[in-house]
């Protein structure tokens, strides 16, 4: 047939199967290299510059949306909500004041005991511009990045609690990966008794969970779970969820435990980045014979 | 049916390199919208739908190594693995140039059915990778491939219509 020759013509190199072989295993030593390794980083924040315009572009809706919404709003609902913030606002400053006067007297204690003295630590303000559109992740993108000193590992929080953790940083831009993640950990402590345990993000709902609670474990409905600090990544202190289900089922060694983030994980616009926290100590090298290795210990606290 | 009789011609119909760009932008774009919760699940994969058209359309124009690099920008923009999207629209891209010959044979029906398949091997190539890196997959991501193929046809008429209204302009 005339047709097909003009097209062999035009068809020219290897044969669609070598290819597609070709470019399998091209994508397979990325997965590879990429996944295991890590070598990419800086490719992808290369080929980040291309795609960030229709990135910027597709989250430009919304913001018009928003900026619509802005522009229709009553004078009456400005005063109104002018109104709660000062009202907000003078209980929270009493509430500093007393704050303040803590803090120093906890420091006193803390250098009378000579305790380390609990570091302050700085935030940066920065603005969610993109939710990643994946069905598996609960990541987000803030405006934020390696040009305003972001670094990985470094904590994002909002004015209620724990959001998330920086995971990748890009030249104008920097990725935070959700407490909500799948398998993502933070070290928690319950406020009521101080009860140590790790809450893990559930993935596919924006909840959390705490697994390997003993059924016998003292923890109830509505207790609020805070950082403990344990990891010298995560500030001690800092609301991360509040128990909202306990099943206790004998059949099991350990509860289920259901509990929501405190933060408003998949609503704010504005996030707080914590600037990087003082290192802890090193911890010692553990001696083969030792009985007692800190999971041990901690196992049996809890019990 | 005139889906047949006229694409013989369409087929050899050039298209500028222009366009061909821009679809996939308009798709990268279309993905990048703010979509959450279950329109997130429902979304149709644009840039898949947009490479396989090019690839069964005009397969010496677009074909796996395009795919493969449009695979390696949806990667950077989905933050997913360097290879992921890659490993998947190669595989879709070999489909579609598979398809490519067989396209003149088939109506519109037994299209669909086709392409629903290299869209469910593509998203389980993506699935499978997941599974393999991180230990666990989202079943309700391949409703995406559904709703993937549901746009096939309403996007072939629409390209058609364009590259039919720029050939019109250009005259006889």
């Amino acid at each position: 047939m005339d047709n097909t020759q003009s097209l062999q013509f035009f068809n020219r190199g290897p044969s669609p199967a070598v290819r597609l072989v070709f470019f399998s295993v091209l994508s397979l030593l990325l997965l590879f290299v990429d996944a295991r390794y890590r070598y990419l980083e800086s490719t992808r924040s290369a080929l980040s510059v291309l795609v960030s315009p229709i990135q910027r572009l597709a989250t430009m809706p919304s913001v018009l949306w928003q900026q619509a919404g802005d522009f229709f709003i009553t004078q009456r609902s400005l005063v109104d909500e002018n109104k709660s913030l000062k009202l907000q606002h003078n209980g929270d400053a009493a509430q500093l004041s007393q704050l303040q006067s803590l803090q120093l007297e906890n420091q006193q204690l803390r250098s009378l005991m000579e305790l380390p003295q609990r570091s302050e630590f700085n935030a940066k303000l920065a603005e969610v511009i993109y939710a990643e559109r994946d069905v598996f992740k609960r990541r987000v993108l803030i405006n934020k990045g390696a040009d305003a000193n972001i670094k990985t590992g470094q904590v994002v929080m909002d004015n209620n609690g724990i959001v998330g953790q920086i995971t990748r940083v890009y030249p104008w831009l920097s990725e935070v990966t959700l407490i909500t993640e799948k398998d993502h950990t933070v070290p928690v402590q319950v406020l009521r008794n101080g009860l140590r345990t790790i809450v893990f993000g559930a993935g596919d709902t924006s909840q959390l969970s705490l697994r390997y609670m003993p059924i016998s474990s003292d923890i109830q409905n509505d207790d609020v779970l805070v950082t403990s600090g344990l990891d010298g990544i995560y500030p001690p202190g800092i609301p991360v969820a509040k128990v909202v289900k306990i099943e206790r089922d004998a059949a099991y060694p350990f509860a289920r435990v259901v509990c929501l983030p405190v933060a408003g994980v998949d609503k704010h616009r504005h996030l707080l980045v914590l600037s990087e926290l003082p290192k802890l100590p090193e911890r010692p090298a553990e001696e083969a014979d030792a009985t007692g290795a800190p999971e041990n210990l901690k196992m049996k606290q809890k019990k | 049916m005139s889906y047949l009789a006229h694409d013989n011609t369409e087929i050899h119909r050039p298209v500028s390199t222009t366009f061909i760009v821009i679809s996939v932008l308009v798709a990268l774009f279309l993905n990048g919208l703010p979509w959450e919760g279950i329109w997130l699940m429902l979304r149709p994969d644009f840039v898949a739908v947009v490479m396989l058209h090019w690839c069964t359309h005009k397969p010496w124009r677009v074909g796996i190594g395009l795919s493969w690099a449009v695979g390696i920008l949806a990667d950077v923009a989905d933050a997913s693995l360097f290879g992921q999207h890659a490993l998947a629209y190669t595989l879709l891209a070999f489909g579609g140039v598979i398809l490519h010959h067989r396209l003149k044979m088939f109506d519109l029906r037994q299209q669909t059915t086709q392409v629903f398949v290299i869209f469910v091997l593509t998203y389980a190539v993506y699935a499978l990778v997941h599974w393999q890196v991180n230990g666990y997959v989202v079943w309700t991501y391949f409703l995406g491939c559904v709703t993937s193929t549901l746009l096939w046809a309403p996007l072939g008429i629409m390209f058609r219509a364009v590259y039919q209204m720029r050939a019109d302009n250009k005259g006889p």
